[in-house]
């Protein structure tokens, strides 16, 4: 088993992990973890592949750090949305019916 | 030297714009837009004329080559789209400008989030690199958000919450995909995609991922939940800028996408299932469409209906001739810019019925047809289009791909086009049957200001004109594409 | 375990599994894209290759992404309630903090300088020197120490800005000879490239902070909120 394997099925089974959290959890900012998890997974699988014994690829850093950026934005912008979500409501988690 | 300008200008400008407008005093922000609505023009008409003249070409940003830079398509379907959003954007930023005044606390960031979001369609539309595409939709999905939630009212942050997670979980599919299709061909350009494209695991699955990732963007039935209260509760020009464009910023890049990996990697079987699902959505969309009580959120549901008929493409052009996928490809654009153009006239034209009324209920629109008949008939006008009735562009989209389903004897699409046809026409009429009873609820309406109902009879007529002279649109958007001979 | 959990778990294993096979069987790429960018690294303007790909090969990603970082303040901003919003309101009354501030912040501001200096021949950069700088912002408005500055709302806006206009500014101007959009002509690509950079680095540190500074703490009692709300729970 080499070490990009490794990295990459970490990076999948925390893909798996946020996936089953962000399904199963009700509570917003759970989700939102959840989230986060399978971003970190998917940045892993994006750097544990590019290492194939070819030497280091920057493309897939660069791809991560842009990842990354927008994962935190989209993270802020989630908690701006639930803090006025839960001041409004007192609720944290969103309504069963559609 | 021009022709290298109109090209960046598209998402340089929004971004400028979008930048400004957060620097200028609120009063100065919708003004704005007219310095961008005619230099966005301008590009535009720019981008299609050379297009016509000179032919698709590549446009190396930063001077590199594909695997190494980013590069952007100039092709027909790039130039369409941008085309149409255009078209669209800008006379929704015209109906804003006068609609938003009633909502001074919304309003001032309205602006902003408009050109942020105009940056990242145009973006979507350019983008040839599959990870420049992931940076596009998280632009433009998180302005739809924004735009959702700009109301602030309990339920408007319900509807941006939901359509933030489902956003969210779509795009990681999508980047995740991304990252198993660089790890196999170790480039992300579409070009270098579709010459190494080859069926193994690792690209189905991560073809799987991104097909989910941008289903659940389009919201395509049955991942559609979050559509309907986003589209439905937002401010009017917001929701008619979702229906009639964002979700075909995900659509399109599926589209694209599956034509790049070809018919060696995406398989019938999926193919099939797209249209299963395409045809689900135009029935239980048209359903609950026809169910509801609430002129917006009938108009909303009636976007998860016509989100249907744009997956029809994939069983029509997957492993059929090459007639019936030339005639799939131009139904299914044609399709989509008349959806388009007659969504954001019927959002437009149902906030001008709800404004002249003062409510949100379709029962209480009794009456209506003697005070707003310039209303009603955008209305209508939007509403022959979305039935198929000619000669409006969705009579001819339909048609088109009825051509197509016929020539690679696929039949069982027939019939989602038939009566998905009568279930629209169902809920169209239910509004109009409203509107023209007589009855003793109506004393007075208000007159809402003139440009918000041109604005509206513009993109309706628009949505027929189309129809009637389609030969020439569709002729440009085959330019660069596999059915460009035809 | 209700029906949601169980069918929840299903589908995680099943896309867990579907991606571990994805993983272990897929073939490796022909196309050979570190060797493209270590061949063109000369003409990048900058040393390191990570860099390199984020402000040269592929800067219109960079772009696109302090976009999104700008859209997360703009909903911040259009969702930012009216209450107070006082700065000594927010910060712990530690005379400790604020003694160990005026050590931090200066090599705060080293360290951001360092990362920012470094990202042309090492690991580093704007994000990286950017976040440390939000980092010393967060920790002034945690310790209520107030800065003209920072609460002048003009100057704030035009320091996010800063980031974003900047790099624009320069992807337009260089097409002036008639190169295509964030082309930097060779001479001049390390020099831009720092310059973008910088502001960058300061448009991204104030964004993080607004982000911080837009969402204030309030009494966080749920049935306080409920009570406002006018619900029950």
């Amino acid at each position: 088993m080499s070490g990009a394997l490794v990295f990459a099925w970490s990076g999948v089974l925390l893909f798996g992990l946020g996936l089953f959290g962000f399904i199963a959890h009700r509570h917003l900012l759970r989700r939102l973890l959840a989230f986060n998890i399978m971003g970190s997974g998917s940045f892993l699988v994006l750097v544990g592949l590019a290492q194939d014994g070819r030497g280091v690829d920057p493309v897939p850093h660069a791809m991560v750090i842009t990842g990354i950026v927008v994962a935190v934005a989209s993270t802020a912008l989630a908690l701006v949305v639930f803090r006025r979500w839960y001041r409004a409501s007192g609720r944290t988690d969103l309504p069963e019916d559609t | 030297m021009i022709g290298l300008w109109s090209v960046p200008l598209l998402f340089a400008l929004p971004l400028a714009l979008g930048i400004l407008s957060l620097l200028v005093t609120p009063a100065w922000r919708p003004r704005l837009i007219f310095v961008g609505l005619p230099l966005l023009t301008l590009a535009s008409v720019d981008v299609l004329a050379r297009l016509v003249l000179e032919g698709p070409r590549i446009y190396e940003l930063g001077g590199w080559e594909a695997p190494l830079g980013i590069n952007l398509v100039v092709d027909g379907l790039a130039v369409g789209m941008i085309l149409m959003t255009t078209l669209v954007a800008s006379l929704c930023a015209l109906y804003a400008r006068v609609y938003l005044r009633d909502y001074p606390a919304s309003s001032s960031f309205f602006w902003p989030l408009l050109w942020l979001l105009w940056a990242g369609m145009n973006g979507i539309w350019l983008a040839e690199d599959i990870f420049n595409l992931y940076v596009g939709l998280e632009v433009m999905g998180l302005a739809a958000v924004g735009m959702v939630a700009l109301r602030a009212t309990p339920q408007a942050l319900a509807a941006a919450m939901r359509y933030l997670l489902a956003a969210l979980l779509g795009s990681l599919a999508y980047l995740l995909g991304v990252a198993l299709l660089y790890a196999t061909y170790g480039t992300l350009s579409m070009a270098g995609l579709q010459e190494a494209a080859a069926p193994n695991a690792t690209t189905h699955v991560a073809l799987a991922l991104i097909i989910l990732g941008l289903l659940l963007k389009t919201a395509l039935f049955p991942l559609h939940a979050w559509l309907p209260p986003a589209h439905g509760g937002a401010l009017t020009p917001v929701s008619a800028l979702l229906s009639a464009l964002v979700i075909k910023g995900s659509f399109y890049i599926l589209m694209r996408i599956w034509l790049v990996l070809g018919p060696e990697v995406t398989p019938i079987f999926t193919a099939q299932l797209l249209g299963v699902l395409g045809a689900g959505a135009v029935f239980y969309g048209g359903w609950m469409a026809w169910r509801q009580h609430h002129l917006k959120q009938l108009v909303a549901y009636s976007t998860v209906a016509q989100i249907g008929y744009l997956f029809l493409f994939f069983p029509l052009v997957t492993g059929t001739g090459p007639e019936a996928a030339r005639l799939a490809w131009d139904g299914t654009l044609m399709m989509l810019v008349a959806h388009a153009l007659a969504k954001a006239a019927l959002f437009l034209s149902a906030g001008n019925l709800i404004l002249a009324v003062g409510s949100t209920q379709i029962s209480h629109l009794v009456g209506i047809s003697r005070f707003r008949p310039m209303s009603l008939f955008s209305f209508g006008l939007a509403g022959v289009s979305l039935m198929g009735l000619p000669p409006s562009g969705g009579f001819t989209g339909k048609w088109l791909l009825l051509h197509s389903a016929i020539l690679s004897d696929q039949w069982w699409w027939l019939i989602v086009l038939f009566l998905g046809g009568l279930l629209s026409a169902a809920y169209i009429f239910k509004v109009f049957r409203m509107s023209f009873r007589e009855g003793p609820q109506i004393d007075r309406s208000i007159t809402p200001p003139l440009t918000l109902d041109v604005t509206a009879l513009i993109l309706a007529s628009a949505s027929i004109l189309i129809g009637l002279t389609a030969h020439l649109p569709l002729f440009w958007l085959r330019l660069g594409s596999a059915f460009g001979a035809g | 375990m209700s029906l949601r959990l169980v069918s929840a778990a299903l589908l995680c294993v099943a896309v867990t599994v579907a991606l571990a096979w994805a993983v272990l069987d897929r073939p490796l790429p022909e196309e050979n894209l570190p060797d493209r960018v270590a061949a063109a690294m000369p003409e990048s303007g900058v040393d390191h290759p990570v860099t390199a790909v984020l402000l040269n090969f592929r800067s219109y990603d960079t772009l696109l992404e302090i976009a999104v970082l700008l859209l997360a303040v703009v909903v911040a901003l259009a969702l930012r309630e009216a209450q107070p919003d006082q700065p000594e309101a927010m910060g712990l009354d530690n005379p400790l903090l604020r003694a160990v501030m005026a050590w931090l912040l200066p090599l705060i501001l080293i360290v951001a300088g360092f990362l920012l200096w470094a990202g042309s021949y090492q690991p580093g950069g704007a994000f990286q020197a950017g976040s440390v700088l939000a980092a010393a912002g967060v920790l002034l408005r945690l310790a209520g120490v107030t800065t003209a500055w920072l609460d002048n709302a003009t100057l704030m806006r035009a320091g996010l800005a800063l980031g974003l206009l900047t790099f624009l500014g320069v992807g337009l101007l260089v097409m002036i000879p008639g190169a295509p959009f964030l082309t930097y002509p060779l001479e001049y690509a390390g020099t831009l490239i720092l310059v973008i950079e910088l502001t960058l680095t300061l448009s991204i540190g104030l964004t993080l902070i607004s982000l911080f500074r837009l969402t204030p703490p309030y009494a966080d009692d749920p049935d306080e909120a409920r009570e406002q709300a006018g619900k029950t729970p």
